[in-house]
């Protein structure tokens, strides 16, 4: 038995302590927005955050977490698509097949944690995603428009 | 006024309310076809919902109007992420003259279809037929409907037709100045019967055609709500894990069921047709878990040494074979202009197999029982996925049906093979009754593909004393994909796909005029099965041709845009987007320091596409694609902003392939698993794409594939610009391009 902290609540889980994140998310809570594609890391579609850090879900055994990190799956990105980059990705019809798209997203939104107006190196640095359809100018378009929503939103406070 | 009192009965028994589509029927049309109530029920309470519509009777079978007005139109053919859903329902929309913002959709299912006498027509999926293979008759849709609305609201008002307007999904009396709206007469106009003839628009009248409005289908893929195949959950359900014989033509021999049955969650160890084993257990990861440690023993076949080498043996002896060979297009003796020639110029390419590697690994969740099976599936082809549903079943196809979701991805993986989906019934057959969601690992997606099928060509050009083309032979070897998955559409036993682009006239003509032509295949079939992959036939042939005429080019000591122009006098729109790359590249003038550029263009999919791309290749032999002008003309453009989509997406697929895509055989199998092996280009390697959209009108060209074909040979001109080198041999991961 784990205790998990998904989204800012609190679950308790049933399941071997080997079983991947990705598959507890999926199978255990029905989140199933975080997406088995490659199963070994490489293509990002697992990404979600722990502790505001982009991972890769599938490679995460539910056994190495506890109730004290912040596990956050794109369904906890925001209640109604009003992350700065569900608005970008809006604004520019980024998804096409969209199944990349959840580990896309949650990957931009770990990449703006850190650098909140990323250069296009550091998109190409971080955002290392697969996406067959080809959605990559897109992407890099969309993580630059959010970037500017949010300092346009900070400016609006007065400034972080 | 057209309302039909006496029969209206009649009418009213065979029209299908959209609550009825899928949920059994009232009044006398019980065909057994449409999931009863009760289930539809069962599934109506899980996260999974098949319909936008309430019940309200539809208009026609495209057009579902609420009372609130929102306008449900009815999309046959899937979204795998080509924008079609969007598109089809903007043509719908256009002719319907209905509210835009009140615009959702909805997927009959195949079995609907063939209990309506094919009224959605094909929901095939592929060959970018999407638009072009429907626009008539879903504008024809969009119109009826708009007919029937406006004569349900003259007969409302008792004022002829013709003095009614709509704009918007709003029905003006124009005398009057009296108004109402589609949602206030949809029931009225359900009743009455639909015109014989209607007369479509203009194009030049058209308002939502050719504007680019959103995609209808973006909210759910930005917050996870987006339900795809693999996400499905049905209450009852259970997951399995398949592992197949990892050589082609190999079979199950044995396996050790005692040894996993324990294991957690574990249900079931089952065999599947002749040639794989499935665990089925609560949990799709627990059924992984079992299946990874099942011994499994395999009969491995005819097949077991088959290799990359042995298979390259059979395409080189093809290439100059007597044996099997078709011709694909003539003109003039190619023979006696080559012994003629000043100058002849030789070469050899070759391209691998490659895997559709979609983003969500094939899978299918099946329920059976001894009177239905139901199939809910990503698939390109809704009708394909039922008959394959009904035969896997062994019951009658009007007792199956098949939902569609939405696609993970699709590239001609899912459009003309359903093997998971007959894996998935064979699998829940065992299984009477509990629903069976079936999901292939990424490693048996990888060794159980349908791939791109693997060719050489052996191209020879000749030049006269001016440096003009004066003859050239084409001499394609390799497998042909309709012979292993459409015999029936080889003609005389030639296989005209292989010549995709290379053909004399139609949606895949050749680009030029070359004076003594001839293109042949000989068709050499290794026993790895060919399939359908994003572009088809047209990504090498692209290669073999631009390539090749860059080759001539060079060899004759002309520029290849001004070389290329010489032929094309009688194909002014590939003439056109030629043009337009090469003015808005900057061709002839200076590039960046070290910048190189290339040049290509196709006829495919009778879209007219160009591309000129920019690249660098520093004294390491890395290269950088800096950016690719293309043009594509399609005829008619429904979603500019969707088309540069596609375009971009294209150049991803393609570049994808062009750098890394391979797959190898070693004894009898496919060698690569996983994207480590097969990797696929990320976003640092992303050129900067310049798309120009140049609609000529009069005719529909597909949108999907054709961009693909003109990434690789732009590229790989430029390369030569850059290095000198010529690469023959794919994918260039594969080659050092330092500077010859």
């Amino acid at each position: 038995m784990a205790k998990l902290k998904i989204n800012g609540k609190l679950v308790d889980i049933d399941v071997d302590g080997s079983t991947p994140l990705l598959w507890v998310l999926r199978e255990q809570l029905g989140l199933t927005g975080t997406k088995y594609s490659c199963g070994i890391g490489l293509c990002g579609a697992c990404a979600v955050h722990i502790n505001g850090e982009a991972v890769r879900s599938c490679l995460v055994p539910v056994s190495s977490l506890n109730a004290s990190q912040e596990v956050v799956t794109i369904e906890g990105l925001s209640a109604d698509n009003s992350h700065p980059l569900q608005q970008a990705w809006k604004e520019l019809d980024v998804p096409q097949c969209g199944y990349c798209q959840p580990g896309m997203i949650m990957t931009a939104a770990a990449l703006l944690n850190t650098h909140p107006n990323p250069s296009d190196a550091d998109i190409d640095a971080n955002v290392t995603n697969i996406c067959r359809c080809g959605t990559f100018n897109r992407v890099r378009r969309g993580i630059h428009l959010a970037a500017q929503m949010n300092t346009k939103s900070s400016s609006k406070r007065g400034g972080a | 006024m057209m309302k039909k009192e006496r029969i209206n009965v009649s009418r009213r028994e065979f029209l299908i309310s959209s609550t009825s589509i899928g949920v059994g029927i009232g009044a006398g049309f019980s065909l057994g076809l449409f999931l009863p109530l009760s289930s539809r029920a069962a599934i109506a309470a899980e996260t999974w919902d098949i319909r936008a519509s309430t019940g309200v009777p539809e208009v026609n079978a495209w057009v579902v109007i609420e009372p609130d007005d929102t306008v449900i139109i009815r999309i046959a053919r899937s979204e795998m992420g080509q924008g079609t859903l969007t598109g089809l329902a903007q043509m719908v929309a256009e002719e319907l003259e209905c509210d835009w913002s009140k615009v959702t959709t909805e997927y009959p299912t195949p079995g609907e279809n063939l209990a309506r006498d094919k009224v959605w027509r094909s929901f095939s999926t592929g060959g970018s037929q999407g638009i072009r293979g429907s626009h008539d008759y879903v504008r024809k849709g969009g119109a009826v409907a708009r007919h029937m609305l406006i004569e349900a609201a003259a007969e409302k008002w008792k004022v002829p037709m013709a003095e009614c307007q709509v704009a918007n999904s709003v029905i003006t009396h124009m005398p009057s100045g009296r108004t109402t709206t589609y949602g206030k007469v949809a029931a009225a106009a359900a009743e009455l019967f639909p015109p014989e003839q209607v007369e479509l628009k203009d194009p030049k009248n058209w308002v939502l055609i050719g504007k680019s409005v959103k995609r209808l289908d973006t909210d759910d893929k930005l917050n996870g709500k987006q339900v795809f195949g693999a996400d499905l959950q049905l209450s009852g359900m259970l997951n399995a894990a398949i592992k197949a014989c990892p050589v082609f033509g190999g079979t199950l021999k044995s396996f050790e069921a005692t040894k996993v049955r324990k294991m957690p969650g574990v249900r079931a160890v089952v065999a599947v047709e002749d040639n794989a084993v499935a665990v089925v257990a609560d949990t799709w990861w627990q059924a992984k878990t079992a299946l990874d440690a099942l011994p499994v023993i395999w009969d491995q076949g005819p097949n077991a040494r088959m290799s990359s080498a042995s298979i390259d043996q059979m395409l080189d002896e093809g290439l100059t074979s007597k044996d099997k060979v078709f011709v694909g297009n003539q003109n003039g003796d190619v023979k006696k202009a080559l012994k003629g020639a000043v100058k002849t110029v030789e070469a050899t390419y070759a391209y691998p197999y490659q895997n559709h590697a979609t983003m969500e690994p094939m899978n299918a969740t099946a329920r059976w029982t001894k009177n239905r099976c139901e199939v809910w599936c990503p698939t390109q082809n809704g009708e394909a996925a039922l008959q394959a549903a009904a035969e896997a079943a062994g019951l009658p196809i009007t007792k199956c049906d098949v939902y569609k979701i939405h696609l993970g991805g699709g590239f001609g993986r899912r459009g003309a093979f359903h093997d998971f989906v007959t894996q998935a019934v064979a699998i829940a057959k065992q299984m009477p009754g509990i629903p069976i969601k079936l999901l292939w690992s990424r490693e048996e997606d990888m060794t159980h593909g349908h791939y791109h099928p693997v060719t050489k060509c052996k191209l020879v050009g000749g030049l006269d004393d001016q440096g003009n083309l004066t003859g050239l032979h084409v001499r394609i070897s390799g497998q042909s994909i309709l012979a292993s998955v459409r015999p029936q559409w080889l003609q005389n036993g030639v296989d005209m796909i292989t010549f995709q682009g290379l053909l004399p006239d139609a949606d895949h003509a050749i680009s030029y005029t070359v004076p003594n032509l001839l293109v042949e295949h000989a068709m050499r079939n290794p026993p790895v099965p060919p399939g359908f992959w994003r572009g088809v036939n047209i990504n090498q042939n692209a290669i073999y041709m631009e390539c090749f005429l860059d080759e001539l080019a060079h060899a004759a000591g002309k520029d290849p845009l001004a070389f290329r122009r010489k032929l094309m006098a009688n194909h002014p729109k590939s003439l056109a987007v030629l043009n337009a790359v090469a003015k808005q590249a900057g061709w002839g003038k200076p590039a960046a320091k070290g910048v190189h550029r290339g040049l290509a263009v196709v006829k495919t999919f009778a879209s007219y596409v160009a591309a000129c791309a920019e690249v660098s290749v520093n004294d390491k032999g890395k290269l950088k694609i800096h950016r690719i002008v293309a043009a594509t003309d399609p005829g008619h453009a429904v979603n500019p902003q969707q088309i540069e989509a596609q375009v971009e997406g294209s150049f991803v697929f393609g570049l994808s392939a062009l750098l890394y895509g391979e797959c190898t055989v070693r004894d009898g199998a496919i060698e690569q698993t996983n994207f480590h092996n097969y990797p696929s280009m990320l976003i640092t390697e992303m050129p900067r794409v310049e798309v120009i959209v140049m609609p000529s009108g009069g005719f529909w060209g597909g949108i999907g594939e054709p961009a693909i074909a003109v990434a690789a040979p732009a590229v790989l001109n430029a390369i030569f610009a850059a290095t000198g080198k010529r690469i023959r041999q794919f994918p260039l991961k594969n080659t050092d391009l330092r500077s010859a």
